[in-house]
């Protein structure tokens, strides 16, 4: 594989999860959403069930890999931050890190402004975490032996089970 | 690039269909959405044109069950196949983990079904990939058709490296879970290996 996985675990899930949780009630907004730039969701707080996570990670993904692409044609690195208006809800989506994209779902309730000002200290907060994600991930890639890999002992009857009726 | 969760006990893979236009990425991915068991799978989601032409992409999220107690779920995309499109297919086809090539049986496309393999390890190239390592799956689709050539002649201009090949009719679902499956067990020992 070219990089190396996401790999996430208990302790800075919790951190990732408590920082998103401050900034959604911080800023009023009806949802946070954590996801990485391929697209997966990480973290969510708020009324998430009144949206399709899955694939509002996928399309934030896609929107802002399509911006990157827009950007590069114009010279620049990237478009870290891209703001959606809508007529009640507003879509304001931000990057963190190398690999992370922050959503912030808000309405009348809250403002830009103020979303503007809690996601720039949210988003220090969580690259700090993103960076300790990563060497920690390579860390245990280093150490295989104390390491409990999922697919250290999978089987092709483990395989075959997945597509199973 | 797969995405494990220790905290939610979770894994996540992307696999993207990757082919010429029309050669039938969307209609595997249909046929999987319609026959799939409504929970085990999300919403299919599709960027296409007013003439349901791939415009970015297609996306379905499945989930697979259990595997030594994590949760597995992979996330299905398929490119836009037409030419001009490349820019959105080397984006879509950031961090995947495994390729299915859809490739067009019919014999007035085996050229494009090579230019498209050419494409595709191209753009891998440009994400970090090598279409020599990379979990890979040749699907040999529209068997079903009068001028399709035959499978030796197409394993012979498009198999490179010894990958599963999975003749299919994608439309009536024949050979879509195989290859899928293919896939999976691919893109799952690879990341055993590793």
């Amino acid at each position: 594989m070219a990089k190396l996985d996401l790999v996430m675990f208990e302790e800075e899930f919790s951190q990732l999860q408590a920082i998103i949780g401050k900034l959604q009630i911080e800023c009023s907004a009806k949802v946070v959403f954590l996801v990485d730039k391929n697209g997966q969701q990480i973290a969510a707080s708020g009324d998430v069930k009144s949206i399709d996570a899955t694939s509002l990670a996928s399309l934030t993904a896609g929107n802002v890999a399509a911006t990157d692409g827009l950007a590069k044609l114009i010279g620049e690195k990237e478009f870290s931050l891209l703001f959606h208006e809508g007529e009640k809800d507003n879509l304001h989506i931000s990057i963190v890190g190398k690999r992370g994209i922050l959503v912030v779902l808000f309405d009348m309730n809250s403002s830009l402004a103020l979303v503007r000002l809690r996601v720039k200290k949210a988003s220090r907060e969580l690259q700090e975490i993103f960076e300790r994600v990563e060497e920690r991930a390579q860390l245990h890639a280093n150490e295989s032996a104390r390491f409990e890999s999922p697919f250290s002992e999978i089987t092709d009857d483990d395989i075959d089970k997945l597509f199973g009726d | 690039m797969t995405f494990i969760n220790y905290a939610n006990r979770e894994i996540n893979c992307k696999i993207v269909y990757y082919g010429p236009g029309l050669c039938g990425k969307t209609t595997n991915i249909q046929w999987i959405h319609e026959q799939a068991n409504p929970e085990k799978r999300g919403k299919l989601v599709s960027l296409a044109t007013e003439t349901d032409r791939t415009l970015f992409f297609d996306f379905l999220p499945l989930d697979m069950g259990m595997v030594k107690g994590f949760k597995v779920r992979f996330h299905l995309y398929t490119v836009p196949g037409q030419v001009f499109y490349d820019a959105s297919r080397k984006l879509i086809l950031r961090g995947c983990d495994g390729v299915i090539f859809v490739a067009d049986s019919q014999r007035a496309r085996l050229e494009a079904n090579i230019e498209s393999i050419a494409n595709l390890a191209t753009n891998l190239k440009e994400n970090g990939f090598d279409i020599r390592t990379i979990p890979y799956v040749l699907q040999l689709n529209k068997r079903d058709m009068p001028t399709a050539a035959p499978v030796a002649e197409m394993e012979e201009l498009l198999r490179f490296r010894g990958e599963p090949v999975i003749e299919a009719v994608a439309f009536k679902g024949t050979g879509v879970i195989e290859t899928l499956k293919a896939a999976a067990r691919q893109i799952l020992m690879e990341l055993q290996k590793n």
